[in-house]
Protein backbone atom coordinates (compact mmCIF):
# COMPACT_ATOMS: atom_id res chain seq x y z
CA UNK A 1 0.00 0.00 0.00
CA UNK A 2 2.59 2.29 0.81
CA UNK A 3 4.45 1.02 -2.00
CA UNK A 4 1.45 2.08 -3.94
CA UNK A 5 1.17 5.23 -2.73
CA UNK A 6 4.47 6.07 -3.33
CA UNK A 7 4.60 4.67 -6.75
CA UNK A 8 1.66 7.55 -7.72
CA UNK A 9 4.23 10.12 -6.51
CA UNK A 10 6.73 8.83 -8.82
CA UNK A 11 4.48 8.32 -11.76
CA UNK A 12 3.18 11.75 -11.27
CA UNK A 13 6.88 13.09 -10.86
CA UNK A 14 6.76 11.33 -14.74
CA UNK A 15 8.74 8.35 -13.45
CA UNK A 16 8.29 5.27 -11.00
CA UNK A 17 11.51 4.86 -9.11
CA UNK A 18 11.52 1.48 -6.97
CA UNK A 19 14.58 2.88 -5.41
CA UNK A 20 13.41 6.09 -3.98
CA UNK A 21 11.86 4.58 -0.97
CA UNK A 22 15.40 4.16 0.39
CA UNK A 23 16.34 7.71 -0.30
CA UNK A 24 17.23 9.17 3.51
CA UNK A 25 16.09 12.77 3.77
CA UNK A 26 17.20 14.69 6.77
CA UNK A 27 14.21 15.75 9.08
CA UNK A 28 15.91 18.01 11.05
CA UNK A 29 18.97 19.55 12.16
CA UNK A 30 21.12 19.09 8.71
CA UNK A 31 23.83 20.87 10.05
CA UNK A 32 24.54 19.06 13.16
CA UNK A 33 27.47 17.98 13.81
CA UNK A 34 29.62 15.82 16.01
CA UNK A 35 32.74 17.36 14.88
CA UNK A 36 34.11 19.03 11.92
CA UNK A 37 32.83 17.47 9.04
CA UNK A 38 30.64 14.50 11.06
CA UNK A 39 27.34 15.06 9.84
CA UNK A 40 24.60 13.86 12.07
CA UNK A 41 21.26 15.15 10.76
CA UNK A 42 18.37 13.46 12.52
CA UNK A 43 17.19 11.76 9.30
CA UNK A 44 13.81 10.00 8.27
CA UNK A 45 16.23 6.83 8.70
CA UNK A 46 16.83 7.93 12.19
CA UNK A 47 13.53 8.81 13.10
CA UNK A 48 12.33 5.25 12.40
CA UNK A 49 14.81 3.56 14.40
CA UNK A 50 13.65 6.07 17.00
CA UNK A 51 10.05 4.69 16.41
CA UNK A 52 11.33 0.91 16.58
CA UNK A 53 13.13 1.97 20.19
CA UNK A 54 9.82 3.01 21.43
CA UNK A 55 7.66 0.26 20.04
CA UNK A 56 10.34 -2.49 21.60
CA UNK A 57 10.07 -0.72 24.65
CA UNK A 58 6.48 -0.04 24.80
CA UNK A 59 5.91 -4.05 23.72
CA UNK A 60 8.29 -5.04 26.65
CA UNK A 61 6.81 -2.50 29.13
CA UNK A 62 3.58 -4.05 28.57
CA UNK A 63 4.73 -7.43 30.23
CA UNK A 64 6.19 -5.86 33.03
CA UNK A 65 3.28 -6.63 35.30
CA UNK A 66 5.28 -9.55 37.05
CA UNK A 67 2.17 -11.22 38.10
CA UNK A 68 2.21 -14.71 38.77
CA UNK A 69 -0.32 -15.62 36.44
CA UNK A 70 0.46 -14.22 33.50
CA UNK A 71 -2.17 -12.04 31.02
CA UNK A 72 -1.94 -12.24 27.24
CA UNK A 73 0.84 -9.42 26.39
CA UNK A 74 2.66 -10.32 29.40
CA UNK A 75 2.87 -13.86 28.04
CA UNK A 76 3.88 -12.65 24.83
CA UNK A 77 6.51 -10.82 26.00
CA UNK A 78 7.61 -13.56 27.99
CA UNK A 79 7.34 -15.77 25.29
CA UNK A 80 9.88 -13.93 23.13
CA UNK A 81 12.14 -13.62 26.40
CA UNK A 82 11.98 -16.90 26.25
CA UNK A 83 12.51 -17.99 22.84
CA UNK A 84 15.79 -15.62 22.52
CA UNK A 85 16.82 -17.94 26.14
CA UNK A 86 16.36 -21.01 24.53
CA UNK A 87 17.79 -19.66 21.13
CA UNK A 88 21.16 -18.96 23.47
CA UNK A 89 20.65 -22.07 25.71
CA UNK A 90 20.56 -24.50 22.79
CA UNK A 91 23.57 -22.98 20.94
CA UNK A 92 25.78 -21.82 23.58
CA UNK A 93 24.58 -23.69 26.50
CA UNK A 94 24.27 -22.18 30.03
CA UNK A 95 27.17 -19.74 29.73
CA UNK A 96 24.42 -18.08 26.58
CA UNK A 97 22.04 -16.96 29.74
CA UNK A 98 24.33 -13.37 30.11
CA UNK A 99 23.69 -12.65 26.52
CA UNK A 100 20.06 -12.70 26.34
CA UNK A 101 19.76 -9.36 26.79
CA UNK A 102 22.16 -8.15 24.07
CA UNK A 103 20.27 -10.89 21.48
CA UNK A 104 17.02 -10.45 22.80
CA UNK A 105 17.52 -6.55 22.03
CA UNK A 106 19.13 -7.18 18.51
CA UNK A 107 15.88 -9.75 17.85
CA UNK A 108 13.60 -7.59 18.24
CA UNK A 109 15.44 -4.35 17.12
CA UNK A 110 15.64 -5.80 13.72
CA UNK A 111 11.94 -7.56 13.92
CA UNK A 112 10.09 -4.33 14.76
CA UNK A 113 12.57 -2.49 12.22
CA UNK A 114 11.18 -4.58 9.54
CA UNK A 115 7.98 -5.30 9.77
CA UNK A 116 7.23 -1.27 10.36
CA UNK A 117 8.47 -1.33 6.99
CA UNK A 118 5.56 -2.98 5.73
CA UNK A 119 3.41 -0.93 7.80
CA UNK A 120 0.93 0.91 4.93
CA UNK A 121 1.17 3.81 6.30
CA UNK A 122 2.13 5.61 3.18
CA UNK A 123 -1.98 5.50 3.17
CA UNK A 124 -1.85 8.68 5.02
CA UNK A 125 -0.55 11.24 2.49
CA UNK A 126 2.62 13.08 3.15
CA UNK A 127 4.23 10.03 5.34
CA UNK A 128 6.34 7.48 3.89
CA UNK A 129 7.35 4.05 5.50
CA UNK A 130 10.90 3.63 5.77
CA UNK A 131 13.20 0.19 6.35
CA UNK A 132 16.10 1.21 8.30
CA UNK A 133 17.48 -2.58 7.86
CA UNK A 134 17.43 -1.80 4.29
CA UNK A 135 20.03 -0.05 4.53
CA UNK A 136 23.81 -1.37 4.61
CA UNK A 137 24.88 1.12 6.72
CA UNK A 138 22.42 0.00 9.83
CA UNK A 139 22.71 -3.27 9.14
CA UNK A 140 26.46 -3.04 8.68
CA UNK A 141 26.44 -1.43 12.18
CA UNK A 142 24.36 -4.28 13.93
CA UNK A 143 26.70 -6.73 12.11
CA UNK A 144 30.27 -4.97 13.18
CA UNK A 145 28.51 -4.85 16.84
CA UNK A 146 28.36 -8.97 17.02
CA UNK A 147 31.27 -9.16 15.31
CA UNK A 148 33.03 -7.23 18.14
CA UNK A 149 31.09 -8.94 21.12
CA UNK A 150 32.80 -12.14 19.07
CA UNK A 151 36.52 -10.79 18.98
CA UNK A 152 36.36 -9.37 22.74
CA UNK A 153 34.44 -12.40 24.50
CA UNK A 154 37.08 -14.68 22.21
CA UNK A 155 40.23 -13.29 23.57
CA UNK A 156 39.11 -12.12 26.83
CA UNK A 157 37.91 -16.15 27.62
CA UNK A 158 40.47 -17.68 25.96
CA UNK A 159 43.86 -14.98 24.74
CA UNK A 160 46.04 -16.06 22.20
CA UNK A 161 44.53 -19.35 22.32
CA UNK A 162 41.57 -17.98 20.29
CA UNK A 163 43.18 -18.19 17.35
CA UNK A 164 43.04 -22.13 17.54
CA UNK A 165 39.82 -21.16 15.99
CA UNK A 166 40.92 -21.18 12.76
CA UNK A 167 43.03 -24.62 13.35
CA UNK A 168 40.20 -27.34 13.54
CA UNK A 169 41.24 -30.03 15.99
CA UNK A 170 42.81 -32.98 14.21
CA UNK A 171 43.90 -31.35 11.25
CA UNK A 172 46.98 -32.70 9.35
CA UNK A 173 49.70 -30.62 9.78
CA UNK A 174 50.48 -30.25 6.09
CA UNK A 175 46.41 -28.95 5.48
CA UNK A 176 46.56 -26.39 8.66
CA UNK A 177 47.97 -23.50 6.54
CA UNK A 178 45.65 -23.86 3.56
CA UNK A 179 42.82 -24.75 6.17
CA UNK A 180 43.64 -21.96 8.69
CA UNK A 181 43.49 -19.90 5.81
CA UNK A 182 39.90 -21.04 4.57
CA UNK A 183 38.65 -20.52 7.80
CA UNK A 184 39.93 -16.84 8.84
CA UNK A 185 38.92 -16.02 5.29
CA UNK A 186 35.27 -17.74 6.34
CA UNK A 187 35.48 -16.06 9.81
CA UNK A 188 36.32 -12.16 8.45
CA UNK A 189 33.44 -12.59 6.13
CA UNK A 190 30.80 -12.82 9.12
CA UNK A 191 30.41 -9.18 9.46
CA UNK A 192 29.59 -8.86 5.81
CA UNK A 193 27.35 -11.90 5.22
CA UNK A 194 25.56 -11.02 8.17
CA UNK A 195 25.06 -7.38 7.34
CA UNK A 196 24.50 -7.76 3.58
CA UNK A 197 21.89 -10.93 4.23
CA UNK A 198 19.67 -8.43 6.03
CA UNK A 199 19.97 -6.00 3.87
CA UNK A 200 19.41 -7.51 0.22
CA UNK A 201 16.51 -9.34 1.75
CA UNK A 202 14.70 -6.30 2.94
CA UNK A 203 15.55 -4.36 0.17
CA UNK A 204 14.89 -7.26 -2.69
CA UNK A 205 11.11 -7.19 -1.13
CA UNK A 206 11.18 -3.68 -0.81
CA UNK A 207 12.27 -2.99 -4.73
CA UNK A 208 10.15 -6.13 -6.02
CA UNK A 209 6.67 -4.34 -4.32
CA UNK A 210 7.35 -0.92 -5.65
CA UNK A 211 8.17 -2.67 -9.44
CA UNK A 212 4.60 -4.45 -8.80
CA UNK A 213 2.82 -1.57 -7.74
CA UNK A 214 4.49 0.48 -11.19
CA UNK A 215 3.07 -2.08 -12.60
CA UNK A 216 -0.54 -1.43 -11.35
CA UNK A 217 0.36 2.26 -12.15
CA UNK A 218 1.59 1.33 -15.70
CA UNK A 219 -1.45 -0.67 -16.39
CA UNK A 220 -4.51 1.52 -15.01
CA UNK A 221 -2.88 4.35 -17.18
CA UNK A 222 -2.86 1.97 -20.13
CA UNK A 223 -6.73 1.74 -20.11
CA UNK A 224 -9.44 -0.22 -18.94
CA UNK A 225 -8.66 -3.37 -20.60
CA UNK A 226 -5.08 -3.38 -20.35
CA UNK A 227 -5.27 -2.34 -16.74
CA UNK A 228 -7.18 -5.07 -15.60
CA UNK A 229 -5.09 -7.55 -17.69
CA UNK A 230 -1.73 -6.77 -15.69
CA UNK A 231 -3.17 -4.14 -13.10
CA UNK A 232 -5.15 -7.47 -11.20
CA UNK A 233 -2.87 -9.84 -11.12
CA UNK A 234 -0.50 -7.65 -9.97
CA UNK A 235 -1.93 -6.30 -6.96
CA UNK A 236 -2.85 -9.47 -6.52
CA UNK A 237 0.91 -10.97 -6.19
CA UNK A 238 1.57 -7.80 -4.67
CA UNK A 239 -0.71 -8.74 -1.37
CA UNK A 240 0.94 -12.37 -1.73
CA UNK A 241 4.14 -10.79 -1.53
CA UNK A 242 3.38 -8.89 1.29
CA UNK A 243 2.26 -11.60 3.06
CA UNK A 244 5.98 -13.60 2.21
CA UNK A 245 7.54 -10.32 3.47
CA UNK A 246 6.22 -10.39 6.75
CA UNK A 247 7.59 -14.08 6.56
CA UNK A 248 11.04 -12.70 5.64
CA UNK A 249 10.99 -10.01 8.15
CA UNK A 250 10.89 -12.54 10.91
CA UNK A 251 12.97 -15.29 9.58
CA UNK A 252 16.13 -11.83 8.85
CA UNK A 253 15.44 -10.92 12.16
CA UNK A 254 15.60 -15.08 13.84
CA UNK A 255 18.48 -15.59 11.57
CA UNK A 256 20.54 -12.76 12.40
CA UNK A 257 20.24 -13.61 15.72
CA UNK A 258 21.21 -17.22 15.52
CA UNK A 259 23.73 -16.61 13.57
CA UNK A 260 25.03 -13.86 16.06
CA UNK A 261 24.63 -16.56 19.08
CA UNK A 262 26.40 -19.15 17.02
CA UNK A 263 29.16 -17.29 16.38
CA UNK A 264 29.03 -16.29 19.99
CA UNK A 265 29.12 -19.94 20.90
CA UNK A 266 32.93 -20.62 18.74
CA UNK A 267 33.91 -17.73 21.13
CA UNK A 268 32.92 -18.84 24.73
CA UNK A 269 32.71 -22.56 23.71
CA UNK A 270 36.21 -22.86 21.60
CA UNK A 271 37.15 -26.09 20.83
CA UNK B 1 20.54 3.15 -4.99
CA UNK B 2 20.31 5.43 -2.43
CA UNK B 3 22.05 3.19 -0.11
CA UNK B 4 25.27 3.58 -2.05
CA UNK B 5 24.83 6.89 -3.28
CA UNK B 6 24.01 8.63 -0.43
CA UNK B 7 26.61 6.99 1.64
CA UNK B 8 29.41 9.72 1.90
CA UNK B 9 26.83 12.17 3.04
CA UNK B 10 24.75 9.78 5.36
CA UNK B 11 27.11 7.15 6.86
CA UNK B 12 27.76 9.19 10.56
CA UNK B 13 23.99 9.86 10.67
CA UNK B 14 22.94 6.74 10.15
CA UNK B 15 25.99 5.13 12.79
CA UNK B 16 25.04 7.55 15.27
CA UNK B 17 21.36 7.34 15.09
CA UNK B 18 21.32 3.47 14.87
CA UNK B 19 24.29 3.62 18.38
CA UNK B 20 22.37 5.79 19.96
CA UNK B 21 18.32 4.50 19.93
CA UNK B 22 20.10 1.02 19.70
CA UNK B 23 22.38 1.41 22.85
CA UNK B 24 18.72 3.43 24.16
CA UNK B 25 17.14 0.18 23.61
CA UNK B 26 20.00 -2.37 24.84
CA UNK B 27 20.36 -0.41 27.89
CA UNK B 28 16.77 0.64 28.93
CA UNK B 29 14.95 -2.41 27.66
CA UNK B 30 17.51 -5.22 27.45
CA UNK B 31 19.63 -4.35 30.21
CA UNK B 32 16.61 -2.71 32.80
CA UNK B 33 13.30 -4.90 31.98
CA UNK B 34 14.55 -8.39 30.53
CA UNK B 35 16.08 -9.60 33.37
CA UNK B 36 13.14 -8.64 35.20
CA UNK B 37 11.03 -10.83 32.84
CA UNK B 38 12.84 -13.39 32.78
CA UNK B 39 12.87 -13.38 36.85
CA UNK B 40 9.73 -12.95 36.70
CA UNK B 41 9.35 -16.64 34.71
CA UNK B 42 12.20 -18.22 36.70
CA UNK B 43 10.17 -17.15 39.91
CA UNK B 44 6.99 -18.43 38.35
CA UNK B 45 9.39 -21.95 37.15
CA UNK B 46 10.37 -22.14 40.79
CA UNK B 47 6.66 -21.91 42.25
CA UNK B 48 5.39 -24.06 40.19
CA UNK B 49 8.20 -27.11 40.73
CA UNK B 50 7.92 -25.92 44.61
CA UNK B 51 4.45 -26.53 44.63
CA UNK B 52 4.88 -29.77 42.44
CA UNK B 53 7.60 -31.03 44.72
CA UNK B 54 4.93 -29.99 47.68
CA UNK B 55 1.77 -31.62 46.77
CA UNK B 56 4.30 -34.80 45.82
CA UNK B 57 5.53 -34.52 49.35
CA UNK B 58 1.95 -34.72 50.44
CA UNK B 59 0.84 -37.23 48.41
CA UNK B 60 3.78 -39.54 49.32
CA UNK B 61 2.53 -38.63 52.73
CA UNK B 62 -0.79 -39.85 52.44
CA UNK B 63 0.55 -43.07 50.55
CA UNK B 64 2.26 -43.93 53.68
CA UNK B 65 -0.37 -43.19 56.14
CA UNK B 66 -2.55 -45.12 53.95
CA UNK B 67 0.09 -47.96 54.30
CA UNK B 68 0.72 -47.43 58.28
CA UNK B 69 -3.00 -47.57 58.32
CA UNK B 70 -3.68 -51.22 56.11
CA UNK B 71 -0.68 -52.69 57.94
CA UNK B 72 -3.02 -51.37 61.42
CA UNK B 73 -6.06 -52.59 59.98
CA UNK B 74 -4.48 -56.24 58.49
CA UNK B 75 -2.92 -56.59 62.06
CA UNK B 76 -6.09 -55.62 63.41
CA UNK B 77 -8.05 -58.02 61.81
CA UNK B 78 -5.79 -60.67 62.14
CA UNK B 79 -6.00 -60.44 65.97
CA UNK B 80 -9.89 -60.27 65.63
CA UNK B 81 -9.28 -63.82 63.27
CA UNK B 82 -7.07 -64.85 66.09
CA UNK B 83 -9.73 -64.58 68.54
CA UNK B 84 -12.52 -65.62 66.61
CA UNK B 85 -10.74 -68.97 65.92
CA UNK B 86 -9.70 -69.62 68.94
CA UNK B 87 -13.19 -68.90 70.26
CA UNK B 88 -14.50 -71.15 67.89
CA UNK B 89 -12.04 -73.99 68.72
CA UNK B 90 -12.98 -73.63 72.48
CA UNK B 91 -16.59 -73.74 71.94
CA UNK B 92 -15.78 -76.77 69.32
CA UNK B 93 -13.76 -78.63 71.97
CA UNK B 94 -16.69 -78.18 74.65
CA UNK B 95 -18.96 -78.78 72.73
CA UNK B 96 -17.43 -82.45 71.35
CA UNK B 97 -16.25 -82.92 75.15
CA UNK B 98 -19.88 -82.38 76.60
CA UNK B 99 -21.01 -84.49 73.05
CA UNK B 100 -18.92 -86.95 74.25
CA UNK B 101 -19.73 -87.29 78.02
CA UNK B 102 -23.17 -87.80 77.24
CA UNK B 103 -22.27 -90.36 74.75
CA UNK B 104 -20.54 -92.96 77.16
CA UNK B 105 -23.97 -91.86 79.67
CA UNK B 106 -26.34 -93.18 77.13
CA UNK B 107 -24.10 -95.84 75.93
CA UNK B 108 -23.61 -96.81 79.45
CA UNK B 109 -27.40 -96.67 80.25
CA UNK B 110 -27.62 -98.60 76.80
CA UNK B 111 -25.27 -101.44 77.96
CA UNK B 112 -27.34 -101.53 81.50
CA UNK B 113 -30.61 -101.48 79.64
CA UNK B 114 -29.63 -104.15 77.31
CA UNK B 115 -28.46 -106.07 80.29
CA UNK B 116 -31.23 -105.66 82.14
CA UNK B 117 -33.05 -107.12 79.01
CA UNK B 118 -30.59 -110.20 78.27
CA UNK B 119 -31.91 -110.66 81.69
CA UNK B 120 -35.17 -110.81 81.49
CA UNK B 121 -35.28 -112.24 78.55
CA UNK B 122 -33.11 -115.24 80.22
CA UNK B 123 -35.70 -115.62 83.52
CA UNK B 124 -38.68 -115.36 80.95
CA UNK B 125 -37.14 -118.64 78.88
CA UNK B 126 -36.25 -120.09 82.03
CA UNK B 127 -40.13 -119.74 82.94
CA UNK B 128 -41.16 -120.53 79.94
CA UNK B 129 -39.11 -124.11 79.54
CA UNK B 130 -40.15 -124.64 83.47
CA UNK B 131 -44.04 -124.41 82.40
CA UNK B 132 -43.22 -125.70 79.20
CA UNK B 133 -41.60 -129.10 81.51
CA UNK B 134 -44.65 -128.91 83.51
CA UNK B 135 -47.44 -128.62 80.70
CA UNK B 136 -45.31 -131.17 79.45
CA UNK B 137 -45.44 -133.74 82.18
CA UNK B 138 -49.42 -132.86 82.63
CA UNK B 139 -49.69 -133.53 78.46
CA UNK B 140 -47.51 -136.89 79.01
CA UNK B 141 -49.01 -138.35 82.37
CA UNK B 142 -52.59 -137.56 80.87
CA UNK B 143 -52.32 -138.98 77.60
CA UNK B 144 -49.84 -141.47 78.34
CA UNK B 145 -50.22 -142.00 81.71
CA UNK B 146 -46.67 -142.38 82.19
CA UNK B 147 -44.83 -139.94 85.04
CA UNK B 148 -41.81 -138.53 83.40
CA UNK B 149 -39.00 -137.45 85.20
CA UNK B 150 -38.70 -133.53 85.67
CA UNK B 151 -35.42 -133.32 84.75
CA UNK B 152 -36.37 -136.05 81.31
CA UNK B 153 -39.27 -133.70 80.73
CA UNK B 154 -36.88 -130.21 81.29
CA UNK B 155 -34.32 -132.15 78.78
CA UNK B 156 -36.70 -132.70 75.91
CA UNK B 157 -38.81 -129.56 76.25
CA UNK B 158 -34.72 -127.50 75.99
CA UNK B 159 -34.03 -130.59 73.15
CA UNK B 160 -36.91 -129.40 70.88
CA UNK B 161 -36.74 -125.27 71.93
CA UNK B 162 -33.14 -125.52 70.72
CA UNK B 163 -34.41 -126.99 67.99
CA UNK B 164 -36.92 -124.08 67.30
Amino acid sequence: MAAAVQAVEAAEAGKVDPMKQFTIEPLLGSDWQLSDGINIAFTNSALWMAITAVLVWVFVAGGMKRQLVPGRWQMAVESMTGFIDDLLEANVGKAGRKYVPYIFTLFMFILFGNLLGLVPVGLIPGIHAFTFTSHFTATGVLAIMSFSIVLIVGFWKHGFHFFSLFWPSNTPAFLALPISLIEFVSFMVRPFSLALRLFVAMMAGHVLLKVLASFVIAGGGAGPALGAAIGIPSFVLMVAISALEILVAGIQAYVFALLTSLYINDAENLH
Amino acid sequence: MPQIDQIAETLSSQVFWLLVFFGLTFLVVGLGMVPKVMGTVDLRDQQIAGDLAAAQAARDEATAQEDAWRKRENANRAAAQGVIGEAKAKAAAANAAKLAETQARLDERLAQAETAIAAARNSAMAEIEDVAADAARDIVARVAGADVEPAAAQAAVKEVMAHG
